[in-house]
């Protein structure tokens, strides 16, 4: 009668009135919602765009080979070497760890748990997404370096060879390292809470047929819920990494930041671009500020960049989905 | 734990392939657990490790080998690699439990004592800070406020931005929001407080507010909203709307119907997500709602205080243990609020939602 | 099936119950806090006698960090006794501050620096008819913290502590520290040091004294990002402050105020004086006492002498303005910030900061400060 796909919107055929204004009523609201966001976004971007124009021309050093970051000196000189790189090694160490686990813990909500456990476990994970991050600074600071010293020596002793984990110099774990551990944390249920919803929905009859057929429990979720569940599962991690970029308190609060680039990730030092802006932000000049602008544009760049790998797995598998077409 | 049992008619669906198959007693992973948790104990401790976090890592890892081991011996490989599967998501689930745990007693440990009647419902006004008393009642309705306000301006607009990505967007438009919408999960929160300074409170002129703070922290809310409900909508089957359409019911009736309470378990869910990443933002909130150490429960006008920037400023100014205890005890309420905004939008969200499946 | 209904109606329950206390908490609310604040406001009542209240109104500074527990006290005091008037005061950084009053967004900023040329071109927009000037209000001093087992009694001096900071001496037992301390029982372990990774002026001043009198040991200009090489750092006061307390053989800095509170000890700066100098306020102020105002047109910017050699003073020191218009302040706010001014300059106010870590102002350059703030307009 009508169409049948969310793909053709207007239907050719007649309809009652009331439902034709609805729907035209409705869809343009929606449409309206997509535009408005549109507009605010490429205001921000051309915001930003505008101020990291006018400190980059002010910049003296390269703006990405660069490892100090003094804008505001007379001869100003600021270059997002460390930055880069401490945030890129940071979300990454956080992600190997939290994806995983997450993937698990959202498994173990809704296909392993009894239900007595999962119910109130899945409201714990829920409660840990709602602790800010200025409590997970303070917690880092005060319970997990000390409890880190251990583990440190312990990975600079046995895989010290691999120059990652080689300890160049004494300290507090203050690193990377301890950072990347810190967000993945933070992550771990952000990307939970979202991945176990997207495994509630994997339809039973999937499940079901596979069971059927003789599939041991990993059989069945191997083959029914994670091919339905990986977009999702992917769209939590982006939403987890978007975090693990930008957080702010909690990396300014563990991280002992300086200007040097070391591939040693258990040495302490490095930076990240958010926690350099909430550092510099509160004594920075006019040119300062447009600089933190800069490396904040260039946050949004990655972030885009990796969002967009995302989106391209995401529809190279669509396939497989088993979800919408 | 497991539920593999020999008992073929058992109520559970995961059955064995063959009855015949040999099977490990029940009490087998339970038995493995303690007995690697013993051997790692004691590695750990003849090795003399000082941290107790590797002797768990050492056991977890001769859990999972162990467990492995003992079932392929016994069961085939396709059994182990069943037991394995389920041994590493047992693993990680206890692995995610410790510092979750460690949190939440670490938190309330430090900021049970200070909350109390008193500390809910006082300000900070003609409290010497580096001295005791004072609440923080203040900030609870300022960060009540501006989340609130944040909240009814991000929801529906991240709510109706989805629905149009899925249920109608093709083409260009629907493409460029999808990028923005991505760009906009990487804005670090300081970020969106200058383009809302410089846009509302420099170029429009208007003072600091709760509200203006409220502006920041629904930019910083939409991408999560949307992104969340987008993937929920997108897992509802073709089939309901299908059905829908086939009984002739309109389009927009079919998704506020049909399509968005069935998936309004986790479209709450990723609401709630971002409105508990919004309550602990402190740097937007700063720069827009100023801080005050009074009651002002007019978020449209003058200053107010937040809970996060509370929790900020009574650690790393005041700094003695009075502003640790009070910060602690902030943290804690903080928590709590965000948790009893959750247990509500679960139960309605429970309420409103169809009944049947899981 | 049944199962989730159960569980339905408890969470129901609960929300409910979540809700009916969220409201009931919003009914209650008092800024009245005269019965819970016991400690920490005598002394206040005797300042209040002198406080001229001016109009009443609601008063707002942003700025320096480092005197937000100043203008805490302050404002609490000013409060008890004006209750028409509320001062509030944004802790946010002394450059976010002097862009804040730059933007004719408060009354009044509070800044670790004195103004810069531009900026005073900048205030220039906001201060119809005059400009931005600076008011030295808070005085401070910065501590070399330090946590080494068995040593009570470290002295450091300007060349030994500027090469410890900068990595050029890295073992307690050193001898250039052992020079400095015969008979102390200095180990045979590396320094660690701490400095801030947040731009502040607790840096600038540690970096001024280390330019003035290291000779040429620290080789980088003055600055409020650190320059040092090595080392490890931590995130304000509060953070390098929790650092020491916590790592074994280690020194850093932080004002007075966070050492005390955190139970730390300091070291005594041999200046070349009869006796290595004692980091107390005393031995501060005579510092302060001695500096001169750089400052032109009405500008009270302090020169400090980092290079004192005075007995009992402690060269280590800071000086925090405020920075109003000398002429054309709002005219809404100009009478409150005038009389809000006036108190925290007055004695009384400033020796109502004197046991929280800050060094009341010398009378030498309090009355200059005092003047000053009786001709804004």
């Amino acid at each position: 009668m009508t169409s049948s796909s969310p793909a053709a919107p207007r239907g050719r055929e007649r309809r009652p009135r009331d439902s034709r204004v609805g729907d035209k009523i409705f869809m343009n609201l929606a449409r309206g919602a997509g535009i408005l966001l549109l507009v605010i976004m490429a205001a921000i971007a051309g915001f930003l765009a505008w101020r990291s124009g006018m400190a980059l021309s002010n910049n003296n050093g390269n703006f990405l080979t660069t490892f100090e970051w003094t804008p505001d000196a007379p001869k100003p000189v600021f270059g997002i070497a460390v930055l880069a790189f401490g945030t890129i090694v940071s979300a990454l160490i956080a992600m190997v760890i939290a994806v995983p686990v997450a993937i698990g813990i959202a498994l173990f909500i809704s296909h392993y748990a009894p239900r007595r456990i999962a119910q109130p476990f899945a409201y714990l994970v829920d409660l840990l997404a709602a602790v800010p991050s200025i409590v997970y600074g303070l917690w880092g600071a005060l319970f997990l370096i000390p409890h880190m010293d251990g583990l440190t020596s312990w990975l600079n002793q046995y895989l010290g060879w691999t120059y990652l984990f080689d300890q160049t110099r004494t300290g507090t774990p203050r690193n990377l390292f301890t950072v990347g551990i810190l967000l993945a944390i933070m992550i771990l249920p952000i990307i939970t809470a979202v991945s176990r919803e997207v495994f509630r929905q994997v339809p039973r009859m999937h499940e079901e047929a596979a069971l059927a057929l003789g599939a041991t429990r990993w059989e069945m979720i191997r083959t029914a819920v994670l091919p339905f569940g990986r977009p999702g599962i992917i769209s939590a991690s982006m939403l987890g990494l978007g975090r693990a970029l930008g957080e702010t308190i909690a990396v300014a609060v563990v991280l002992s930041a300086n200007s040097v680039l070391s591939l040693h990730i258990l040495d302490a030092g490095g930076g990240t671009f958010a926690q350099n802006i909430a550092l510099k932000f509160a004594e920075a000049g006019n040119n300062g500020r447009d600089a933190l602008m800069a490396s904040g544009l260039v946050l949004f760049v990655i972030t885009l960049l990796v969002n967009g790998a995302a989106r391209l797995i995401i529809a190279r598998r669509k396939e497989y989905s088993g979800a919408n077409a | 734990m497991t539920t593999m049992t020999t008992v073929p008619e058992d109520a559970r669906p995961q059955v064995g392939p063959r009855l015949t198959a040999n099977r490990l007693p029940r009490w087998t992973p339970p038995a493995v657990a303690a007995g690697s948790i013993a051997v790692g104990c004691g590695i750990g401790a003849a090795a003399g490790l000082q941290s107790h976090l590797q002797w768990g890592l050492i056991s977890a890892l001769l859990f999972l080998v162990g467990g492995y081991l003992i079932s392929a011996q016994v069961e085939g490989r396709r059994q182990a690699k069943d037991r394995f599967a389920t041994s590493v998501v047992w693993v990680a689930f206890i692995l995610a439990v410790v510092p979750l745990v460690s949190l939440t007693v670490y938190t309330v440990q430090q900021g049970i004592g200070v909350v109390n009647g008193n500390f809910l419902s006082h300000s900070m006004k003609g409290v010497i800070q580096s001295g005791p008393g004072g609440g923080i009642y203040h900030a609870l309705l300022g960060t009540l406020q501006q989340v609130g306000l944040a909240t009814l301006i991000a929801a529906p607009l991240g709510l109706l931005t989805a629905v149009y990505l899925v249920e109608y967007g093709r083409g260009r438009l629907a493409k460029a929001v999808t990028f923005f919408v991505d760009v906009m999960t990487g804005v670090p929160s300081i970020v969106a407080g200058l383009f809302i300074l410089s846009l509302w409170n420099l170029a429009l002129g208007f003072s600091y507010s709760g509200f203006s703070g409220s502006l920041a922290l629904a930019i910083l809310m939409i991408p999560v909203v949307v992104r969340s409900t987008e993937e929920m909508l997108k897992l509802v089957p073709n089939e309901l709307r299908e059905a829908s359409y086939a009984l002739g019911v309109p389009k927009w009736k079919t998704i506020l119907r049909i399509v968005l309470p069935t998936a309004i378990g986790g479209i709450t869910t990723g609401v709630m997500l971002a409105v508990a990443r919004i309550t602990g933002e402190t740097a937007p909130v700063m720069m827009l709602v100023f801080g005050a150490d009074y009651i002002n429960s007019n978020p449209f006008d003058g200053p107010q205080q937040s809970l996060p920037m509370y929790i900020w400023q009574q650690y790393s100014v005041v700094n003695n243990d009075f502003g640790y205890a009070r910060a602690w005890g902030a943290a804690l309420v903080l928590i709590a609020f965000v948790m009893g905004l959750n247990l509500i939008a679960r139960g309605i969200a429970r309420w409103r939602s169809p009944k049947g499946g899981h | 099936m049944k199962l989730q209904r159960n569980g339905r109606s408890k969470a129901l329950a609960i929300g409910a119950m979540a809700l009916v206390s969220s409201l009931s908490l919003a009914a209650c609310g008092s800024d009245n806090n005269t019965n819970t604040a016991s400690g920490g406001s005598n002394g206040s009542s005797a300042a209040a006698a002198a406080i001229n209240c001016g109009k009443a109104g609601t008063l707002l500074g942003a700025g320096s960090t480092a005197q937000a527990p100043a203008i805490d006290v302050w404002k609490t005091n000013f409060g008890s006794s004006c209750s028409g008037t509320t001062v509030n005061y944004s802790g946010g950084g002394s450059g976010a501050g002097v862009q804040q009053f730059n933007q004719g967004k408060v009354a009044f900023a509070g800044s670790d620096f004195a103004l810069k040329p531009a900026d005073v071109d900048a205030s220039k927009a906001v201060c119809t008819g005059g400009k931005a000037i600076d008011l030295p209000m808070v005085a401070g001093l910065v501590s070399l913290v330090y946590n080494v087992e068995g040593v009570d009694n470290l002295v450091l001096d300007g060349p030994t502590a500027a090469k410890v900071f900068d990595s050029q001496i890295t073992k307690w037992n050193d001898p250039a520290i052992a020079a400095l301390n015969p008979g102390a029982k200095l180990p045979d372990a590396e320094i660690q040091t701490f400095h801030r990774s947040d731009d502040s002026g607790t840096t600038f001043n540690l970096t001024s004294y280390f330019a003035k009198t290291s000779g040429g040991a620290w080789s980088a200009e003055p600055s409020k990002a650190w320059k040092g090489k090595g080392g490890q750092s931590a995130n304000g006061s509060a953070g390098v402050s929790a650092q020491i307390k916590q790592v074994k053989n280690s020194i850093g800095y932080a004002e007075l105020s966070y050492a005390q509170t955190n139970n730390l000890k300091s070291a005594k700066i041999a200046t070349g004086a009869a006796q290595p100098v004692e980091a107390t306020a005393a031995n501060a102020a005579n510092t302060i006492a001695s500096s001169t105002v750089s400052g032109t047109d009405g500008d009270l910017a302090l020169s400090l002498d980092y290079g004192t050699k005075a007995d009992n003073a402690y060269p280590i020191v800071l000086v925090t303005y405020e920075i109003a218009c000398d002429k054309g302040n709002k005219a809404e706010t100009l009478d409150t910030l005038k009389s809000f001014l006036t108190y925290t300059i007055s004695d009384g106010a400033q020796k109502s900061i004197g046991d929280k870590g800050y060094v009341p102002m010398p009378a030498a350059i309090g009355d200059k400060v005092k003047a000053a703030v009786g001709t804004l307009a």
